[in-house]
């Protein structure tokens, strides 16, 4: 070993390439977990999408853009994808503006407001299938909601089972479930709120309905776009729900996308057109979450 | 989903890269275990499987059988998901509705070689099963639907059950039984709004057809479907004869006069429990008739030991055990479609039950409705029917509607 080899070696491994080479090492397993369990998948599911592909026959065959022409054609397209805006929209809308009456109401210094903040967060930390299932025995057209109807004299509809109501009642659903995640992170935003900003406006003579639209609103408004994004991308997925409660009937009212592609592909063996729907499924969430993050700059406060 | 559907991606993946689900018999040297998927996880069955196994043992020391048992709301599903994830079951029962999925794909290997005396086979059980003459799967049980009535809660309505067993008596007294106890009427179990399939034991007797038997023309449109559900619309909404959408009511807890269901079913009726008996269908309009469910056992061709599952379908169903599986699944085997062999392995069903139901149900009865693309057909039908089911529907209309939707289906 001479003096000059270690002298080199000390050249190439300075201080920066070592920090470099660890933080490779430690990000490594992050690193390989979205690659094989991300990246690769989304690839393949475009590679799927260009394929006729039914498990049964054991048939994989190219089709170039084939399965691209059958979405624009097929006729049931238009009315998932309606299904799909009337839940999402209908679930943010309710969502959001609950999560935040709510937080806004708990975030009173009253006594008893911890009971309330627990009462309501509690439904996200339960088994979305357990609280799926209970709501559908609730909802049954002699289930636990129209036998209270029954008793202050209301003949209740029969809520799963008729077109009109039976995407509203997925949708409270599951408003009920997870409006208390929305809340905790208003709750947060809420108090995060500097008081001198109320104390200064109270003294320039404000209502509270001011205060609440030129204070409380633009300083939580980070806070908006995270849980609108978050419920939005997260409506887009809902499954469980729709396969437990209607599996996309009455009719095909609450087939949303989601559903739809489930069908396609696991029950109706068409693996490529399933494909086909979920890089239709993927488009809309990118470009959903690009025009809420343009949005920020319009309307999100930012301190700094 | 899309999280499942790339999690099922990535297992193909890495299976094509380790070069598994292959389909030939490489590992035929050494021990090999067979897997068979089941809809049963009933204690009863899983015992007698697992006692055919046992001996089958005996004489092939190398083989180990493992009956798998999935739910049956997704039983196909998951089925074929497990073949796309390359891990498809050696052998695998088959429900009726997608028998001409699997039958016609080429999944299946061809079991001419693998049933002992073929031809005992009653050819009303096959037919469902057969690709250019070849027998793809076999039937394993060939269950008629019948009435099973609750004694008890009719005697305490204070009604007789009909003599003359018409559809128009029984929905009359269904009806009236329901109103006096406060309980339901007639269930046709497992339909629940949802799996029409099932409706088949109702519309058949006007002599209605869901398809023509090429399965290329339509019969919701056509008058003894449209009599028929009009006679059923008006059973439901206004006679309250069965239960309305949505309502839960299970026959064999006592919560329901009468239900149509397969007599394989008698096994959930407690010795100790309510009074029954069991009839077969009642006649409709058209005369008598009868239905059959059945399901089909399968050889994989992707399972990874093709040649010794169809070593072990041969065991499995030979007449020997075909007689031991009779007590809980009718055998599709001529010689024992008597009252006697079925008289033995159902001792809850008298003689006379056994061959109304059961034996004349075999030899003539129609299987359940099947298409190749049930899945996607079924699920077309079932949204065209479900504005059928509320007061005042428009019949003719929503029929000529569930037509529309299937037409091009049916074509494919």
């Amino acid at each position: 070993m001479s003096g000059g080899s270690a002298l080199i070696r000390r050249r190439y491994w300075t201080t920066r390439r070592r920090d470099q080479l660890t933080a490779y090492v430690f990000i490594t397993p992050a690193l390989f977990g979205s690659l094989v369990f991300v990246f690769l998948p989304l690839v393949l599911v475009v590679w799927y999408s260009l394929h006729e592909w039914n498990v049964l026959a054991d048939t994989f065959n190219f089709v170039g853009a084939e399965n691209y022409r059958k979405l624009a054609d097929d006729p049931n397209v238009p009315a998932v994808l309606r299904a799909t805006a009337f839940f999402s929209i209908g679930l943010v809308v309710l969502n959001l503006a609950l999560a935040l009456l709510l937080a806004v109401l708990l975030n009173q210094k009253l006594r008893g407001t911890t009971v309330f903040r627990v009462l309501f967060f509690s439904p996200v930390v339960v088994s979305l299938l357990a609280w799926t299932i209970v709501w559908g025995f609730l909802l049954q057209d002699n289930g636990g909601i129209n036998g209270l109807l029954d008793t202050i004299g209301i003949d209740g509809p029969n809520w799963l089972r008729s077109g009109g109501t039976a995407m509203a009642s997925v949708v409270v659903v599951q408003v009920f479930k997870n409006v208390g995640l929305n809340m905790v992170l208003f709750l947060a935003a809420l108090q995060g709120v500097p008081q001198d900003l109320y104390e200064a406006a109270r003294t320039d003579g404000a209502s509270p309905w001011t205060i609440f639209r030129r204070i409380t609103l633009p300083l939580i408004s980070p806070t908006i776009l995270l849980t609108s994004i978050i419920t939005v991308v997260g409506s887009l997925q809902v499954f469980a729900q729709i396969s437990v409660l209607t599996q996309g009937g009455p009719g095909t009212s609450t087939t949303v996308l989601v559903y739809y592609l489930y069908q396609q592909a696991f029950q109706f063996h068409a693996f490529g057109y399933g494909a086909t729907l979920s890089v239709l499924l993927f488009l809309i969430v990118l470009a959903l979450t690009v025009l809420q993050w343009q949005m920020r700059k319009r309307w999100v406060f930012h301190e700094h | 989903m899309r999280r499942l559907l790339s999690g099922i991606a990535t297992a193909a993946l890495l299976c094509s890269l380790a070069a598994c689900g292959g389909g030939d018999d490489a590992g035929s040297d050494g021990p090999i275990t067979l897997r068979m998927t089941t809809w049963s996880a009933n204690p009863a069955h899983v015992q007698l499987f697992d006692s055919i196994a046992a001996e089958y043992k005996t004489s092939h020391p190398d083989v180990t059988v493992k009956f798998d048992a999935l739910p049956i709301d997704n039983y196909t599903t998951t089925v074929t998901t497990q073949i796309a994830g390359g891990n498809a079951p050696d052998i695998a029962w088959i429900l009726e509705g997608s028998a001409p999925d699997f039958v016609a794909s080429g999944a299946l290997e061809p079991l001419d070689d693998s049933i002992e005396n073929a031809a005992d086979l009653a050819p009303a059980a096959t037919a469902l099963w057969k690709q250019d003459g070849k027998l793809m799967a076999y039937p394993f049980s060939t269950s008629p639907f019948g009435v099973f009535v609750n004694t008890d809660l009719l005697k305490q309505a204070g009604v007789t059950l009909p003599t003359d067993w018409t559809w128009e008596n029984a929905v009359a007294a269904a009806s009236t039984v329901a109103a006096k106890t406060g309980k339901q009427g007639l269930v046709v179990r497992d339909f629940d709004y949802k799996d029409w399939t099932n409706l088949a034991t109702v519309f058949r007797g006007w002599g209605a057809e869901a398809w023509s038997a090429d399965g290329k023309t339509c019969g919701f449109d056509q008058q003894p479907m449209v009599d028929a559900m009009t006679f059923l619309h008006k059973a439901i909404f206004t006679g309250k004869a069965l239960p309305a959408p949505g309502v839960a009511a299970d026959f064999f807890a006592g919560e329901s006069a009468m239900t149509i269901a397969q007599i394989s079913r008698t096994s959930l009726l407690e010795e100790d429990g309510f009074g029954w008996t069991l009839v077969p269908l009642p006649a409709g309009p058209s005369g008598e008739y009868s239905v059959i469910g059945q399901g089909g056992l399968g050889v994989l061709k992707k399972g990874k030991n093709a040649s010794a599952a169809a070593e072990f379908v041969k065991f499995f169903t030979s007449p020997a055990n075909s007689e031991k599986l009779a007590q809980f699944f009718p055998p599709p085997r001529q010689s024992q479609l008597t009252a006697q062999t079925l008289a033995k392995a159902n001792p809850l069903l008298k003689p006379e039950q056994l061959q109304n139901v059961v034996i004349d149900g075999i030899a003539d009865g129609v299987v359940k409705p099947s298409h190749t693309g049930s899945a996607e057909i079924n699920q077309a039908v079932r949204a065209g029917l479900d504005p059928l089911w509320k007061p005042g529907a428009d019949v003719p209309a929503v029929l000529k509607g569930v037509c529309t939707a299937i037409t091009p289906l049916l074509a494919k």
